[in-house]
């Protein structure tokens, strides 16, 4: 395995990331929406006697169920990069002068890989650096303590790559079949579900995003990666690539 | 430089290409012609190494195709324009290239003299910061050719090089083949243009899922069809046609003032052919022989 050649991949796919507006504005805008919106509705629930938005839930509950999007993020993200990056090399038929280099198809995969998740981290993580800012500046004097950093956003930042993996891996599958963009992104898009389910139960008190759910949830997703990791893997060959992928 | 012997590929049933047997020499430019799903493109992916073959074998100079350990090192020896030119439309022609001499462990100086030397040579030196999507057909096909001889490969594949080009843009492609065939590299040239076959290529051979034929281009010619002979005359008419055709000569050409004659061996049969004419009160004026294009021969073939 040739790390230079799979960072050449990745390198390549960046410098075109860097040309497509739809990937800057979603890299921008998720880390400024979930870094600074959340923190001022916890504001004005907190500062507003009358607002129910606090009902049930603590000011805590809230803020760990505001961090759950950065989960869904880690899903929807790499759907819309990911796409750009597989779909948009099969659309201007790209993949076949790259399979006649002498790299494998692994090392091809592997930098697909690092361009589908490193954009989606970053934006993750400089919004939750955002978010655990302003979020104390918000609630400390409130509180009379700093929230965060804690446990229960670090186990979050740690489930986020496995999502994103899952998410990119993902994405790989869909774009074997599919032939525009618009609909591999809205098909990885789907990969997002399980966790709005997750968030609405946990918003309605079925699920509670504890560090021992979470650390569940991690092991269900570990699991879930390495199985789609190896369909990737299997669909990425270069014979199925030239032959069947359509 | 490639030989194969046998080689086949079948997709499911369908056989597409069947028992191909071929040896492309040292620094030869080979053309291989073949109507549109003749298994060209088929053919040259095996060798490339990109799909696998159904059985036969392969050999790229002294590497196996098929043999797993020397599938990288034969990706490696060769360059591949492809059929589609699968450009990177966002990146400039410096980036599309240097992006590829990357994968052939060429370092920075490397690369930089290298790109330097072939957009230079083909002309897009100039052009060569402008994003790859702005160029026009014929400069894509260019920049497509300098990424598949980035890493200098001894041995080079082209997929219908000037397929989609205007006369001249075809011409400059042509051109550059010729100049790429005085530095003694090997090239495999996927065509169906028979002009350009005869006009740069050593040998041909022509593919029609099995190998119909193969040589070089006069070769074709002699053998397959027989000598022709074109006779001007002042004027035409039945009565002369009628004549040649009593001894024994096939007319294949009528017009106005000319007739062309299928002959065995002109040097005899010219003098019986004359005397016709003149006894049925034809003039001749001139009297050529005229080879058989390529194009001939190919149809001939290729309609079975
Ligand atoms: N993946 C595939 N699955 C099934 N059949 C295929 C596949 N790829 C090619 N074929 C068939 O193989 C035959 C040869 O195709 P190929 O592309 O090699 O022809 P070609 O000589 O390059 O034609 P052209 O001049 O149109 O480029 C065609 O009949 C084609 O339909
Ligand atoms: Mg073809």
């Amino acid at each position: 395995m040739d790390l230079q050649s799979a960072w050449a991949v990745a390198a390549k796919d960046f410098k075109i990331f860097k040309r497509k507006s739809q990937i800057i504005y979603i890299t921008i805008a998720f880390p400024l929406a979930v870094g600074i919106a959340f923190p001022l509705i916890v504001q004005y629930a907190l500062y507003n006697a009358k607002s129910h938005l606090v009902g049930g839930l603590s000011i805590t509950g809230l803020m760990d169920a505001f961090s759950v999007w950065f989960l869904i993020g880690a899903a929807i993200i790499p759907a819309a990069i990911a796409s750009y990056s597989l779909v948009g090399e099969k659309i201007q038929k790209s993949l076949e002068p790259l399979l006649a280099t002498p790299m494998t198809d692994g090392e091809i995969l592997l930098g697909k890989t690092i361009s589908g998740l490193v954009v989606p981290l970053a934006a993750i993580y400089a919004g939750s650096a955002i978010f655990m800012v302003l979020m104390d500046l918000v609630t400390h004097s409130k509180l009379g303590y700093l929230y965060y950093p804690n446990w229960h956003i670090g186990a979050i930042l740690l489930v986020a790559p496995l999502i994103c993996l899952f998410s990119v891996e993902l994405n790989i599958i869909i774009s074997s079949r599919i032939n525009d963009v618009r609909t591999a992104q809205q098909m990885g898009m789907l990969s997002a579900l399980p966790f709005f389910g997750l968030y609405f139960a946990s918003e309605f008190g079925f699920f509670a995003f504890n560090d021992s759910n979470l650390l569940i949830l991690a092991g269900v997703i570990l699991v879930v990666d390495f199985v789609v990791f190896f369909v990737s893997r299997a669909t990425f060959q270069r014979e199925e690539i030239l032959t069947k992928w359509k | 430089m490639i030989e194969t012997e046998n080689l086949t590929k079948k997709f499911g049933d369908l056989i597409v290409v069947d028992n191909v047997t071929l040896r492309v020499n040292d620094g030869e430019v080979f053309g291989f012609l073949g109507p549109n799903g003749a298994g060209k493109t088929t053919t040259v992916r095996m060798l490339c190494c990109l799909i696998s073959k159904t059985s036969g074998t392969a050999r790229i100079g002294n590497y196996e195709v098929g043999n797993r350990a020397d599938q990288q090192k034969i990706r490696r020896m060769v360059g591949l324009l492809t059929e589609n030119v699968g450009l990177y439309e966002e990146l400039s022609a410096y980036d599309n290239l240097d992006f590829y001499g990357r994968f052939y462990r060429m370092d920075e100086q490397k690369r930089k003299e290298q790109i330097e030397y072939l957009l230079k040579m083909l002309g897009l030196w100039e052009r060569r910061n402008e994003a790859a999507g702005t160029f026009s057909k014929g400069m894509k096909q260019k920049l497509a050719i300098a990424r598949a001889l980035i890493h200098d490969p001894q041995v080079l594949f082209l997929d219908e090089p000037t397929a989609n080009l205007d006369p001249e843009a075809a011409k400059t492609v042509r051109d550059f083949i010729l100049e790429l065939k005085k530095q003694k590299r090997t090239i495999f040239l996927n065509t169906h243009l028979l002009d350009e076959a005869e006009k740069v290529c050593d040998r041909v051979a022509i593919l029609k899922t099995r190998l119909i034929a193969i040589g070089t281009p006069q070769e074709l010619r002699r053998s397959l069809s027989g000598r022709k002979i074109k006779v001007q005359l002042q004027r035409v008419d039945d009565v002369i046609v009628e004549a040649i055709k009593k001894i024994g000569f096939q007319v294949s050409e009528i017009t106005n003032n000319g007739l062309v004659i299928d002959v065995n061996d002109p040097e005899k049969e010219n003098q019986a052919i004359l005397k016709a004419i003149e006894a049925a009160g034809g003039y001749v004026q001139f009297i050529t022989e005229t080879g058989s294009t390529l194009e001939d021969v190919y149809l001939k073939l290729v309609r079975g």
